[in-house]
């Protein structure tokens, strides 16, 4: 029977090594995690979601939104790029300089000795940078989903599945709450053959009172309610909407770092 | 083949030992295949037409699709899993299934339990996370059936004849041990109400994912095969060896798999996690030894359902494998990862693998088990071919279109003609398991009606004069 216990043994080792890599580890190296600064600017981040936003949550949990989309933007490296921002007093000189150029893609060395050239000239430029990935390209985000973005997340919804784009960065650039609003209840409105399904339970179609409510749908003429009857979404739809705005992963880190387009200077 | 497992006459008593615990985990596990592919089927009508179920709340894809994948993994797969582990162990030991009203009562647990998930997951009360939807009171029924069954299966393996283990034993009491450690880890962790913070949810979830769908099924699956494939070809399993070596670096490397490339964790996380995966193609080079060589020397042709079943099924894991090897390589996951790719490998690891090795080990032993042949015998073909079929139909354009939807950079419109495609495959699959269910459903009316019988015979018969007298 000693052996019986040491082959038990060996299964549990090697069973639990797994459970001690990917349950014990990740508890303890980002269990105690907190918030950290932004690049640059210094402000706290991530900050916590508004209350409508954090019970949104909960409306992405219960309809099951992560069934079809990711909250991860993928980033696969850096680039460099040199803007200009300033002619200096020779304009001439400098464009001519720029002209030969390349001034995307380039490695920090190359962006560097550009810009020292430029300023040499009497120009005024700086060196930016740049993420890239295939999901960056396709506009989804500007840097790579870190796991800072999701530290007052429960549960955290970060997908694996892509049937529809990835949300890691919605709020930014798609920041319409009647836009998201008129998608939710009839995706028709923005493709011909959407993919998406429609969740016209999250509204309300209900008579219209003498003035319009001020909430109701502003919806494309083929797919507005019955004359008489407006669109209202119901809180559901509003908290849900609140929380796809509140998805923001569009500041600089120091793990996921780049050059926000708002830093040069007037 | 185990070479205690001779006595014929003891084996009709083992296998009616095992009557009412198994027809009680089969016909639940038969029942909730065939709600399961058709809210599977619910689903994927979504992708023909996206405006179906615009105003019913209960079928929106969201909750649909979580619904029916844990009904075929915690209503089918489990359960009818289990019910192959109990009586393969009790054959092992060649002992009588110990403590049987046990996994009778468990089984009913479990059912409850997913019928108390699923109702959860529909009217939107899913926990969110993958593969572990049910809530509390659902996970809780799960875990104590699966407990109280563990017991009685590791009661029934204290009781063999023969001391030395058979492979079969090592996958199934390492399952045993497996999904509470797991399931237990990922519910406490997760679905608590003090759940760890950030992506360390999303991490264990990977983690849990992984060794439910990969390294679970793969334990019980490839134990079941190991117990049947020597009994088919009438020779011992070719070898020992293979077969222990397939266990323990499936158990090593399968464990660590399941962490997607560009996850938002610390780099180390998914490097792991890929190397894990790619060296999974160890395992398999054993289990194309064990299945070549156990085959090609049998004495007469391999024939029979169960054969087709779990040679189909050993071939689908291999391939399930490949699949996940795929996509880990660095180069292919910048493609693949997050498509309908993945999708692919998760269900031809639950249909193509585990459903048909069990579809296969529950057709030979149930006739034993309820000593009479399978009420619609003129339809096994019919049936292997329809799941066959299915699987293919179905797996095949999911793979189809996450390669599309992969190389057209997660275009969502790309690969909706192989989707809609699948549609095919799980109707094949339904009307395959519609005949499982009848199966099984007219042997369990047969036997209750032969039960009534018996006991009406028993107080209709006339009374023996001498017991009159007294």
């Amino acid at each position: 029977m000693k052996t019986g216990f040491a082959v038990f043994f060996a299964v549990v080792i090697a069973l639990g090594g797994s459970w001690v890599g990917f349950v014990v580890a990740p508890t303890l190296q980002l269990g105690s995690a907190k918030l950290t600064k932004t690049l640059g600017t210094g402000d706290a981040y991530p900050l916590q979601r508004t209350g409508e936003a954090t019970l949104g949550l909960q409306v992405y949990r219960s309809v099951g939104c992560v069934a079809c989309h990711t909250e991860q933007v993928r980033q696969e490296g850096v680039e460099f790029q040199v803007v200009l921002t300033g002619v200096g007093k020779n304009p001439a000189a400098v464009s001519n300089f720029i002209a030969t150029l390349k001034l995307t893609g380039l490695t920090k060395e190359q962006a560097d000795s550009a810009n020292e050239k430029i300023i040499a000239l009497g120009g005024k430029a700086e060196t930016h940078l740049i993420a890239t990935g295939v999901d960056i390209a396709k506009g989804w985000g500007v840097r790579r989903s870190v796991a800072a973005d999701f530290l007052y997340d429960a549960p955290v919804q970060l997908g694996n599945l892509r049937a529809g784009p990835d949300l890691a960065n919605v709020g930014a650039r798609l920041a319409d709450a009647n836009w998201h609003l008129v998608h939710l209840y009839a995706p028709k409105a923005y493709a011909a053959k959407p993919m998406m399904p429609s969740y016209k339970f999250l509204f309300e179609v209900r008579k219209a009172g003498a003035t319009p409510a001020v909430d109701a749908l502003k919806l494309p003429p083929e797919l507005a309610a019955p004359a008489g009857f407006e669109v209202v979404p119901k809180p559901e739809a509003k908290q849900l909407v609140a929380y796809l705005l509140s998805l923001r992963s569009d500041v600089p880190l120091y793990e996921a770092p780049f050059t926000p387009a708002t830093t040069a200077k007037p | 083949m185990n070479p205690a497992e001779n006595n014929s006459v003891c084996s009709v008593k083992i296998d009616a030992s095992c009557r009412v615990p198994l027809l009680a985990l089969f016909g639940g596990a038969a029942l909730w295949l065939v709600v399961g592919l058709a809210l599977a089927i619910v689903a994927s009508l979504t992708f023909h037409n996206p405006e179906i179920f615009a105003g019913c709340s209960f079928l929106t894809y969201g909750r649909v699709a979580p619904a029916a994948n844990d009904l075929l993994v915690y209503g089918f797969a489990i359960p009818a899993a289990l019910g192959v582990m109990l009586w393969i162990f009790a054959r092992l030991s060649q002992s009588n299934l110990e403590l049987p009203i046990i996994p009778v009562v468990a089984a009913h647990f479990w059912h409850l339990g997913v019928l108390v998930g699923t109702l959860t997951i529909l009217t939107g009360n899913s926990s969110g996370f993958t593969w572990l939807e049910f809530p509390r009171a659902g996970a809780m029924l799960i875990g104590v059936g699966f407990v109280l069954i563990a017991i009685s299966a590791v009661a029934t393996f204290g009781q063999r004849k023969e001391r030395e283990l058979y492979p079969s034993h090592w996958f199934f009491l390492a399952a045993l041990l497996w999904f509470p450690w797991i399931y237990a880890t990922a519910n406490l962790f997760l679905v608590s109400t003090c759940p760890v913070r950030g992506v360390t949810q999303a991490v264990i979830n990977w983690w849990f994912a992984n060794n439910l769908i990969y390294v679970w099924l793969a334990l019980v699956g490839l134990g079941t095969a190991f117990y049947f494939l020597p009994k088919i070809a009438g020779r011992p399993l070719q070898s020992r060896f293979y077969a222990l070596f397939t266990f323990w670096t499936l158990i090593l490397f399968g464990t660590w798999a399941g962490i997607s490339a560009g996850a938002p964790v610390p780099a180390w996380l998914p490097s792991m996690s890929a190397f894990a995966s790619m060296l999974l193609v160890v395992p398999v080079i054993a289990i194309v030894i064990i299945l070549v060589k156990t085959l090609r020397g049998a004495k007469s042709p391999p024939m029979g359902g169960a054969y087709c079943y779990i040679r189909f099924g050993v071939v689908a894991f291999i391939v399930s494998t490949a699949m996940l090897i795929t996509v880990a390589c660095p180069q292919n996951s910048r493609i693949l990862e997050f498509t309908w790719f993945g999708q692919a490998q998760v269900q031809l690891q639950i249909l193509g693998f585990s459903t048909m090795i069990l579809f296969g080990a529950i057709s030979e032993i149930l006739p034993r088990v309820m000593e009479t042949e399978m009420p619609l015998k003129k339809f096994s073909k019919l049936q292997f071919g329809l799941s066959l079929l299915g699987v293919v139909l179905f797996v095949v354009p999911l793979a189809l279109a996450g390669a599309k939807q992969g190389h057209a950079s997660y275009a969502p419109e790309a690969g909706k003609f192989w989707l809609m495609m699948s549609t095919t495959g799980l109707i094949f699959l339904l009307l395959a398991s519609l005949i499982l269910l009848a199966n099984i459903f007219t042997m369990t009316i047969k036997w209750k009606l032969g039960l009534v019988k018996t006991v009406i015979a028993a107080v209709t018969a006339p009374l023996e004069s001498t017991e009159v007298k007294s």
